[in-house]
């Protein structure tokens, strides 16, 4: 009899986890066949220690550029589409400001205005022009700010308390807007930033070979990094902190507890923003480029992130961030390199139905 | 400005509702038609030239009136909010491709006859719905709208992959083309027309040399005839669609769907398996979704440029100025967007070149250009700038979106929105013979 009740439990529990054992499974598999790649020498070292390196960056990229959104929607309950838009217009201004600080006098105003000046004559990087790279970050993330202040005031504030799904189309029509304006006045196609001849890099010995890490994949880390902590303890130990979880948690309560409640949106939106115009200059640091639509092509990727790491969580945010980016570019050892971004989207839509919560589903806001 | 806007949407949704569809529709199709000829005749176009923008029209509001009464169903009816359209649509042109393009070609297809090719497109379209729907199960609103858009992405970017340019199965080869795109069959409108409907260069048949004698002799080119014969083939597979869906709309499974959208909940407590109504619906949806892409690409190139996010953007746009839920509404919504919002600003375009004197070689090639001589009250050069060719490109998204926002705060049931039919069979605002109860 016990050995019968005991084995429904084990049945039980296997079939209520199918999806996750076979999940756990299918990693595993992929694991052995990682060492069974290195110890066979199809894969080395130094190429998976590349593939790690360029993962984390992107990861933290995709952190720091979810934090923003994952606030928002903790707060207003709704996928803001406009989120790339913001990383690409924080991008886009920052680094105006540098090409104007770092050529003034030397280059034509329009030319930097319009990011057409060569990036190798300006001969930017976070050594040669500390100045203008500081200020870049700096106007990013006020210019952001304040343009989601304005969409939020003629745009989503007109909307409070409609169902998600119509501030996401809203949203859509704000993504189209504000993207398309920046394609009216720059125009199409990449901009090169940085000069790669001045920046610095080191070759990290790695098992054979080497691993080559710039100044500016070190920048965007240690950044990322410091304004994730710095979050952290905003949101933990503030009174808006407080606040802005309480709204999350349940909005009506929050409001009878006489929490100014637009005063708390006002703040995530401009924290929020300010964080993701910062992920937008730095990201294109990091690249050494950028287009009109850097940050629209990145959102999805962001999305994954966010809703990897549970939607609404800050710590989610990176963790999913860095799960994605990892996932994206080690799926190089196994897939055709013309499918890393579908491969970050499969990790997503598998998430989703393992575990609709996230990965650190159940923490909100914190 | 603002208040005069939305007197004047309602009182054109109003007058809409006095009269029926069918007059509606009529009076839309000679509205639109009277507005293009007049443009075209500002523009000085003769017969032929007016001809082709009426066929580029009736196309264009074809191709959208389809996609939005797919779309329609799997949102206005059973409020499923799926971003992946243009997945779908990819899915049935490259399908339909690689069934029934010539093994000769490149890159090669089955070489399938054509009516395979189409089933198979709108089968596989509406297949690889179904596989999409099962997240839909257990997903709310906004992750469900991201997966979908995520899926569509996957799906674009595996065609586009050279992994599959070509490739072999079971010795056979077939291939999507990768970044470069497939040809795809010759349209099918030219079996009227043409001995040889797959070779480019075939004589007319005895009926096409009649036909496009007779029209040749007004000054309307055979190419142009036979795109318009297409277009109005056209029309009637979209009153094809449209009475399908009203049928599937209201029969029962129809009134589950819409349940569905008030309270789902409710819906299952009546017995009704929600789950498996919802897979239906988005494998019905997929698969018209995949027909309308093969009749919009057929005779011409499949390209993932063509498959981008944004192509899902301008059926959601078509659809909620038609209105979510009316099945009039999506086929206008349809006519209204494609006509106006999408080819209306390259007619603008046409008409301000027309009109102002800008020089050959003088639009301005940096904002700076055209804002500068601002200052002596010089706009030409602004105007020249706004209206090249990729600037009105840009705008007419700008537009776009603020046209998506203005209708979303303001009017967000649309033109025809408001009329959306009630989940049940009979008409629970009149209770006959309620009081004697």
């Amino acid at each position: 009899m016990a050995t019968s009740t005991e084995t429904n439990t084990v049945v039980a529990f296997v079939r209520e986890r199918a999806a996750l054992i076979a999940l756990g499974l299918f990693l595993a598999f992929l694991v052995a066949d990682l060492f069974r790649k290195l110890g066979t020498g199809a894969l080395t070292a130094a190429s998976l220690a590349g593939f790690v390196k360029d993962g984390t960056v992107l990861g933290l990229s995709l952190g720091l550029a979810g934090i923003g959104l994952a606030m928002t929607y903790s707060i207003l309950n709704f996928a803001n589409f406009a989120h790339g838009d913001y990383i690409t217009v924080g991008g886009v201004v920052g680094w105006i400001t540098a090409f104007l600080v770092a050529g003034s006098g030397s280059a034509n105003v329009e030319q930097l205005v319009l990011l057409r000046a060569s990036s190798r004559t300006l001969g930017i990087s976070v050594t040669t022009a500390p100045v203008a790279i500081v200020l870049g970050l700096i106007v990013s993330v006020v210019v952001t700010a304040g343009l989601a202040l304005l969409i939020d005031r003629l745009v989503f504030r007109p909307m409070r308390g409609q169902r998600g799904i119509a501030l996401l189309i809203a949203s859509v029509g704000v993504a189209l807007a504000v993207r398309y304006l920046l394609v009216f006045v720059l125009q199409t196609g990449p901009r090169g930033l940085t000069a790669g001849q001045v920046t610095p890099s080191w070759d990290l010995p790695v098992g054979g070979g080497t691993v080559t890490v710039t100044a500016h994949e070190l920048t965007l880390a240690v950044l990322a990094v410091a304004l994730m902590l710095g979050t952290h303890v905003l949101l933990r130990y503030t009174t808006f902190g407080t606040a802005m979880r309480a709204m999350a948690d349940n909005e009506d309560l929050a409001q009878v507890s006489g929490i100014p409640t637009e005063r708390v949106i006002r703040t995530t939106w401009l924290l929020g923003a300010g964080l993701t115009g910062a992920a937008g200059f730095l990201i294109a640091l990091e690249r050494g480029a950028l287009t009109t639509s850097f940050g629209w092509q990145l959102l999805l990727l962001v999305f994954a992130a966010v809703i990897l790491g549970g939607i609404g969580s800050v710590y989610g945010a990176m963790v999913g961030g860095l799960v994605i980016g990892l996932a994206s570019r080690l799926s190089v050892v196994w897939l055709p390199e013309s499918f890393i971004i579908a491969a970050a989207f499969v990790v997503m839509i598998v998430m989703l139905l393992v575990r609709p919560k996230g990965l650190l589903g159940g923490v909100t806001t914190v | 400005m603002s208040a005069r806007i939305d007197d004047g949407t309602a009182a054109v949704a109003e007058w809409f509702d006095g009269r029926s569809d069918a007059a509606l529709l009529l009076v839309l199709a000679v509205g639109l038609y009277a507005l293009f000829t007049g443009v075209s005749l500002v523009l000085g176009y003769d017969l032929g030239g007016i001809v082709n923008t009426l066929r580029r029209i009736t196309f264009l509001s074809a191709i959208y009136a389809m996609l939005v009464l797919a779309l329609n169903l799997q949102w206005g009816y059973t409020g499923l909010f799926n971003l992946g359209v243009a997945g779908f649509m990819a899915v049935g042109v490259y399908t339909m491709g690689m069934l029934s393009t010539a093994p000769t070609t490149n890159p090669p297809g089955l070489g399938l006859p054509l009516p395979i090719g189409i089933l198979g497109g709108v089968l596989a379209a509406g297949l690889v719905g179904a596989v999409a729907s099962l997240p839909a199960l257990r997903l709310r609103g906004d992750y469900l709208a991201i997966v979908t858009l995520a899926f569509s992405e996957i799906v674009r970017l595996t065609y586009r992959s050279p992994v599959f340019e070509t490739f072999s199965v079971a010795g056979l080869s077939l291939g999507t083309g990768g970044s470069t795109g497939m040809s795809l069959p010759t349209n099918p409108i030219r079996m009227l027309f043409y001995e040889n409907p797959q070779a480019v260069t075939s004589p007319p048949s005895a009926f096409g040399e009649a036909v496009f004698g007779t029209f040749e002799a007004l000054g309307v080119r055979a190419p142009v005839v036979e795109g318009m014969a297409y277009a109005i083939a056209l029309l009637f597979v979209v009153a094809g669609v449209y009475v399908l869906l009203r049928r599937v709309g209201n029969s029962p499974f129809g009134r589950v769907l819409k349940a569905i959208r008030e309270d789902e909940t409710v819906a299952g407590a009546l017995g009704k398996d929600t789950r498996l109504f919802k897979v239906k619906v988005f494998a019905l949806g997929c698969g018209l979704m995949g027909l309308a892409a093969i009749l919009w690409r057929i005779g011409g190139l499949a390209s993932t440029e063509d498959f981008r996010p944004i192509t899902t953007f301008y059926v959601f746009v078509a659809l909620i100025i038609g209105g979510a839920g009316s099945n009039t509404g999506s086929v206008v919504g349809g006519a209204v967007f494609a006509s106006l919002l999408f080819e209306g600003p390259n007619f603008v375009r046409r008409v301000v070149t027309q009109y102002v004197d800008i020089g050959i070689g003088q639009t301005p090639n940096t904002i700076f250009e055209a804002v500068g001589p601002l200052a002596s009250l010089d706009v030409t050069p602004l105007l020249a700038y706004t209206i090249s060719d990729v600037n009105v490109s840009a705008l007419r998204l700008v537009l776009l979106g603020v046209v998506l926002i203005y209708l979303i705060q303001n009017r967000p049931e649309g033109l025809l929105g408001h009329r959306t039919e009630t989940a049940a069979s009979v008409d629970l605002s009149e209770r006959p013979g309620g009081e004697d109860r």
